[in-house]
């Protein structure tokens, strides 16, 4: 079964916008041409620097620019990946910075930059290979330069920290001398790529390339942006998913201050146009709008759950995801049947900065500014919104105030756009407020679970079934990459093989999806499907060996003789945590395991209770095999950050469904851990080699399991529906 | 028409008593260091300096705060210094996404100002700012890095 899915929304690009040539881009491009007498085409970035290629521009002045095509939300993968390129380039690292190519200029030069989509934790993993080939290929070009310009073989020559010499007579150069030349040379047919074992830039932990301004508000994210003659608009898009705008009562507020339009936004949202957003919102929240609510009005989270329980039932059609044996007729006639019921909410991912894109529309440019996790898909949106040629269309990616995979999606560019068409000329910014994104996000979607184990009569499980019922991402997001109606990406996590592997071996396996889609629109939240794929079946493990009468640890690693990478970070958490060795008075261990995004990651965590509902988490011990780690403070950080993401939603997520539509409306109920309640992450990395795997979200499949686990060591109570706060259970 | 001291400078906007401070600073003065995360209160991202106290400023009017002290982040660093809290940011590499941590930022430099050697107790109550990207663990090593310098 193929897993190899992209998560996000891949940018419908129609052929028009590919089949620009370089000639027609230089008009409105950063990026123009330049046709000297002789020799290839050099390309110039925006300063007028000679681009050795694509991924490399380098100044006079031995600056090196490096382009980086995905998106930074605070992962690291803008300085990843430059270590990468810097790595095989073999620049001075001090004279490295970045920029991001617009999608615009990468559709006009037949997607140089490859994949723009920064989601599915691929950002490093799916594009080292071709920005270290970028890297070297430059390397060799700027060798190349000086050795002509010396009439020597190149071979005679060496690099180190961007200074070029030649052995025999001691000459040196640097990069930023030769980078004209340079790149007017053919580039290299084929180049060879560094072992990561003589890696010197990459594998090491470096401080990122965008932390200065960020600790001095000079950092520009998409609310930030400013431009002559701006406008601001506040949206209202119907409450009930669905449904419609039936009328509003522009003349209620025509005389509100700073009030210059008041525009509908497709059929289902009105936004109100100001001088400044603060009077944009007051002016919306004042304006009478009646909407046409539609059946979905009648749905609730109990609807929701009924409906969903009902696909629980084995005589409900259902798609097969991973299956070996007979798992039905091995739980009939076994010895001893273990089952139990788990359910996980929706979710919000509410990023601290609310949606927002700013656009300029005339009828002979469309220009968006924002943050997104997609240029492309972004860019795609803006075409179609705008009705522009893609040569009249561009996107400017902004800092990303958290992403978490809701800023793949682009209902918010489409808004944009669809508000200053209606205002040409004018730049408009659109920002929802808090309690918008909480209402109009792209929900983690809503499962539910039976498991069912069966034993022979000398405890060993002979049987496993594991049935899911509820919500597709791709049914709703990507309906083409469904296979045969089946969502092959609800079985992250428990597939049989790919890039997220259940690391179990049962002799009779089924696990299999009921397919039910309610109306609430669901998106890819951070972990995905590895979330609640990782609950179930972890915390069921757990429920497994107390039923076999083992110890968590041990009853897993019998199962896990054929997954040696799997067992690897579990084994290595078990020994950090001191598994087996007495926990301090009144703390109680639990641990998890799970593969997702191509890497094995393991969990453990020790906590005390207080009167059966109060949680302290005392220490998380987490270890990673991703094959190659190529910044471990970064790393180190991304497991951390798995943890609150995953443990807030433990804790304090959870978005229900009241008449259509979400109930939580901000921060005041939708609660976010604070540091009070975080202890230290214990990293532990045990890159194996020979494999590429993400990091932004594997570990937050064993947060919640690890903590649940250790929840019930400590009570004896099987905690099986989230978030805890709907059980009276929460932080110390 | 309110006249704000912000960063040692008076400035005169054009808005209403009743405007949130949060608005002020970012629409009408142009200093958009300070972030709109909830509006409510809750989260920490538009924290500033009133008479030297953190406020969230998303809560206060500008008609509450004229004439006061105001410090937002971009008026930390004084006399082009950065501000210890700020070196010790950078130093541990804090900032993920970045979008929390100018309030984060503020909300530390008042602690240190009144309690400059803060124990882990003192920093779980006094820090209360949310930050979704999880940078918990490098901002309690940066703010007994910079309670250190």
């Amino acid at each position: 079964m193929n897993l190899q899915i992209n998560q996000h929304v891949m940018p419908k690009l129609n052929r028009r916008a590919f089949v620009i040539g370089t000639a027609t881009a230089g008009a409105g491009l950063a990026l123009g041409l330049d046709l000297p007498f002789g020799g290839p085409a050099v390309v110039r970035a925006a300063d007028g620097a000679p681009e050795v290629n694509a991924w490399v521009v380098i100044r006079p002045d031995d600056t090196v620019v490096i382009r980086i095509a995905r998106s930074e939300m605070g992962q690291g993968t803008l300085t990843g990946l430059a270590q990468l390129v810097a790595e095989e380039l073999e620049c001075d690292w001090s004279k490295v910075t970045t920029e991001y190519p617009t999608p615009g200029q990468s559709v006009a030069r037949k997607r140089a930059w490859g994949d723009f989509s920064t989601g599915g934790s691929r950002g490093i993993r799916t594009s080292q290979d071709y920005v270290r080939k970028g890297g070297a290929t430059a390397r060799v070009m700027l060798i190349q330069a000086a050795a002509n310009e010396w009439k020597v073989p190149a071979a005679e020559c060496k690099v180190s920290n961007g200074v070029i010499t030649h052995t025999a007579s001691g000459k040196t150069t640097t990069y930023g001398k030769v980078a004209e030349a340079a790149a007017k040379l053919e580039p290299p047919a084929d180049v060879k790529l560094k072992d990561p074992k003589d890696w010197t830039i990459a594998g090491k932990g470096l401080k990122r390339l965008d932390t200065v301004d960020k600790t001095t508000g000079k950092m520009i994210y998409g609310i930030d942006v400013k431009l002559p003659g701006m406008l601001n608009a506040a949206i209202k898009d119907c409450p009930v998913f669905g449904g419609k705008v039936k009328s509003f009562d522009e003349a209620k507020i025509a005389n509100m201050k700073g009030v210059k339009k008041v525009v509908p936004v497709g059929d289902s949202a009105v936004a109100v146009v100001a001088d400044t957003w603060w009077h944009a919102k007051t002016a919306l929240d004042a304006l009478p709008i009646v909407w046409d609510e539609g059946d979905n009005a009648k749905v609730s989270s109990e609807t929701i759950a009924k409906w969903l329980a009902e696909g629980l039932d084995n005589a409900q059609p259902a798609y097969v995801g991973n299956q070996n044996g007979d798992a039905k007729a091995a739980i009939a006639s076994g010895a001893k049947k273990v089952e139990a019921v788990y359910s996980y909410p929706y979710q919000n991912h509410a990023t601290m900065e609310p949606m927002n894109a700013t656009v300029l529309y005339t009828p002979d440019k469309c220009e968006v500014w924002c943050g997104t996790q997609n240029g492309e898909a972004a860019f795609a949106a803006a075409l179609e919104a705008s009705g522009l040629p893609a040569e009249k269309v561009d996107v400017h990616k902004l800092m990303l105030g958290g992403g978490f995979g809701r800023r793949g999606m682009t209902d918010y560019v489409r808004q944009a756009v669809a508000i200053a068409k209606q205002m040409p000329g004018t730049p408009v910014k659109l920002l929802w407020s808090r309690e918008e994104d909480m209402q109009h996000g792209k929900y983690h979607p809503v499962t539910q679970c039976k498991l069912t184990g069966a034993f022979d009569a000398d405890n060993n499980l002979v049987a496993l079934h594991y049935r899911l019922s509820g919500q597709s991402i791709l049914f709703s997001v990507r309906p083409e990459a469904l296979q045969n109606g089946m969502d092959p990406a609800a079985f992250q996590g428990v597939a049989q093989s790919g890039e997220a592997a259940i690391g179990y071996s049962v002799p009779n396996l089924l696990v299999e999806h009921s397919m039910r889609n309610p109306h609430v629109p669901p998106g890819f939240w951070r972990g995905v499907n590895v979330n609640h794929n990782a609950i179930y079946m972890e915390c069921f493990m757990d429920e497994l060996a107390l039923a076999a009468g083992q110890d968590p640890l041990e009853f897993r690693r019998k199962l896990m003789g054929k997954h040696p990478k799997h067992l690897a970070v579990l084994n290595a958490v078990a020994e950090k945590i001191g598994w087996g060795t007495p926990a301090p008075q009144g703390v109680y261990r639990g641990i998890a395991q799970v593969m997702g995004y191509g890497s094995y990651v393991a969990g453990a965590a020790e906590i005390s209770v207080t009167d059966g509902s109060k949680i302290k988490v005392h220490r998380i011990v987490a270890s990673t095999d991703p094959g190659y780690v190529v910044n471990p403070a970064q790393v180190e950080r991304q497991i951390a950050g798995s943890f609150v993401y995953g443990l807030s939603a433990l804790f304090y997520g959870g978005c229900t469904v009241k008449d259509g539509r979400i109930e939580q409306t901000n921060f005041d109920t939708y609660n976010s851990m604070r540091i009070n309640e975080m202890p230290k992450v214990e990293a532990v990395m045990v890159p194996s080699g020979g494999f590429w795997g993400g990091v932004g979200e594997p570990t937050i499949g064993v947060a919640a399991p690890a903590v649940l686990n250790a929840y019930f060591a400590a009570t004896g109570k099987r905690i099986r529906s989230f978030p805890l706060r709907n059980q009276n259970i929460s932080f110390a | 028409m309110a006249s704000l001291k912000i960063n040692g400078k008076t400035i005169n906007v054009d808005v209403e008593d009743d405007t949130p401070l949060l608005w002020a600073i970012r629409e009408n003065v142009g200093l958009t260091g300070t972030k709109y995360g909830c509006g409510i209160a809750q989260c920490g991202a538009c924290t500033v300096h009133v008479d030297g106290v953190a406020m969230r400023s998303c809560g206060v009017t500008v008609g509450e705060v004229a004439g006061k002290d105001i410090t937002t982040i971009e008026g930390l660093a004084a006399g082009g210094v950065m501000h210890k809290v700020q070196l010790a940011w950078i130093a541990s590499d804090v900032p993920q996404c970045g979008y929390c941590q100018s309030g984060m930022i503020m909300a530390v430099a008042a602690l240190l100002k009144e309690n400059p050697k803060p124990s882990d107790d003192d920093i779980n109550d006094a820090i209360t700012n949310i930050c979704r990207c999880g940078t918990f663990q490098q901002v309690r090593e940066a703010i007994h890095a910079a309670a250190n310098a």
